[in-house]
């Protein structure tokens, strides 16, 4: 639920739905950012420029010259959760990952950390059913939960200059993937062949919030197979 | 057939193209991005008597060497910057906040800013770029927007728009340093001792070498958090003072990640935000508490401020 609203800035106002960061509260979360986001005529009238949800929050950017904060407001409160269009986010998407050395840069060193083999650093991974959380910090970005405790290990004590594109990385609970070549500072164990930003498309981002999601492993020729078919 | 068009002889450290940035995609992890000084967009666009929304080019220090190969323009740099007008037989010393005339194969060498990092270019009727996601800005670390995602690089052509007026407008700016950086109380204050908070307030900060459109980091007055410097991430808007590990504070620029991890300490009020963007490396400035109310009604008086100074916009 909606605990309350914080104005932390003359264009922001921060939503607080709560201390408690599960698939159920962002569940909510993520339904309620779907409803202002999706009100494009409302957010031109009040002045709202960005809808941004994450694991317990949402952060509503709005014109500070609009002179619309009560109004604003006002939908804000009035949003119910019996008015949410069940629109389906809890859709299912199979990422293939290829675990192969050349990829898999940090599996070795999680391995002596964690005191598991690769093989069953694997096997966690590829059971592990995710749930999106959000999509940020780069365009396309997923933050995917949980992992087992287990395997639960640090962000990089020096992050790398260059995560290569499609590069799934973990840091505590979390599974992420890289869309594009970036500084990153997560666990590299894989990587998919697919494209997780496609600027282009009408939907840019591969998952949503809300998506679930499971890894399926595949060989170096398949990889290499499914790179071929986005070029032609 | 091109009409109008600039050849790019030097693209300078970081010149883009750039409007007030992007809506409605910060949930896709796409930033806002933007013109990092509102007031010297929107002045540069007055001067020419552009629509407010026309995009314009913003450099960093220095700015790009451009050969003008097809047309002429009627152009503006605004900000405090040192450039200069390269005709046949004439180089002219050019003054910011006015505007001048281009003839065809004339030069124009934006030299460097003058104590302060930003300036901007445009041309009357504007450049002849593409919007994506509905913006004419540029982000080059997710290589998305107008020119391809790129900053302006050597020997590519910038085309622009057919408007050409004879007369020419100025308008006289002063640029006093601004020392004191207005902050509102950050969503996560809660993280610092009052000791550590009081010494944010009173001990100063300098302006540190790691500063460009993604942040300022600021130096000179560790500040620690009582436990940790992680929390949940959540949405991040620009101005955040985050405050990692090591203790150096950064200030959240235009092209900040869309999420963050680090407690915010305050945040910079819009109206100052351009102000601590444009100070030079190594220079000192403070940090002073406003409420929101406070920065609200700042930020109004800015505006009036701002009608105020291009009422004074003359004819040459």
């Amino acid at each position: 639920m909606l605990k309350h609203i914080n104005q932390i800035s003359e264009q922001a106002f921060l939503l607080d739905f709560g201390s408690i960061i599960d698939i159920q509260t962002n569940s909510f979360v993520i339904s309620f950012a779907n409803h202002i986001i999706d009100n494009i005529e409302l957010n031109y009238e009040l002045g709202i420029k960005n809808c941004t949800p994450s694991y317990n929050k949402i952060l509503i950017q709005f014109d500070p010259n609009s002179k619309k904060k009560r109004e604003i407001l006002d939908f804000l409160y009035s949003i119910n959760l019996k008015e949410f269009k069940s629109k389906e986010t809890k859709e299912f998407v199979e990422i293939p990952i290829c675990y192969d050395d050349e990829y898999s840069l940090d599996l070795a060193d999680i391995s002596q950390q964690i005191k598991l083999t690769k093989e069953e650093i694997i096997n966690i991974h590829l059971n592990t059913s995710f749930h999106v959380y959000m999509i940020g910090f780069m365009p396309g970005y997923p933050f995917m939960g949980d992992i087992d405790k287990i395997l639960s290990v640090p962000r990089k004590l020096s992050p790398r200059l260059n995560v290569p594109k499609g590069s799934v990385a973990i840091v505590g609970n979390l599974c992420g993937i890289y869309p594009n070549n970036s500084p990153g500072g997560w666990n590299i164990i894989g990587n998919t062949p697919l494209n997780l930003f496609l600027k282009n498309n009408n939907e840019p981002t591969l998952l949503k919030p809300g998506n679930k999601v499971k890894f399926k492993s595949i060989s170096k020729s398949e990889f290499d197979l499914i790179i071929q078919s986005h070029e032609k | 057939m091109k009409n109008n068009y600039f050849e790019v002889l030097r693209g300078g450290v970081h010149s883009t193209f750039q409007d007030t940035g992007f809506n409605n995609v910060q949930h896709l992890g796409i930033t806002t991005g933007g013109v990092v000084d509102t007031l010297l967009f929107h002045l540069a666009n007055k001067l020419l008597d552009n629509d407010s929304g026309t995009p314009v080019i913003e450099f960093a220090n220095q700015g790009p060497l451009l050969e003008l190969k097809k047309g002429r323009c009627r152009f503006v740099i605004t900000g405090n910057v040192a450039f200069n007008i390269i005709s046949k037989d004439n180089i002219l010393q050019g003054t910011p906040n006015q505007t001048y005339h281009l003839q065809e194969g004339d030069q124009l060498d934006i030299l460097s800013t003058i104590k302060s990092n930003y300036g901007y270019f445009t041309v009357e009727g504007g450049f002849n770029i593409q919007k994506e996601y509905g913006c004419f800005s540029t982000l080059t670390q997710s290589q998305i927007g107008a020119n391809n995602g790129n900053k302006i690089s050597n020997n590519q052509i910038i085309t622009f728009n057919n408007n050409y007026s004879q007369s020419n407008t100025k308008i006289e700016m002063s640029f006093k340093k601004n020392h004191t950086i207005r902050v509102i109380k950050g969503p996560q204050m809660n993280y610092f001792m009052l000791k550590t908070i009081k010494n944010f307030f009173e001990k100063k900060f300098y302006v540190s070498k790691i500063t460009n459109r993604m942040g300022v980091r600021v130096e000179g007055n560790i500040i620690k958090a009582i436990k940790s410097h992680n929390i949940a991430s959540e949405g991040i808007i620009k101005g955040s003072i985050q405050v990692p590990g090591n203790g150096d504070p950064i200030v959240l620029m235009n092209d900040h990640p869309t999420i963050g991890g680090y407690p915010k300490i305050a945040i910079v009020i819009l109206s100052d935000l351009a102000k601590l963007a444009q100070l030079p490396m190594g220079s000192n400035f403070n940090f002073q508490e406003v409420s929101i109310s406070e920065a609200e009604n700042i930020y109004l008086e800015n505006i009036d401020e701002f009608n105020f100074l291009i009422n004074k916009i003359s004819k040459i």
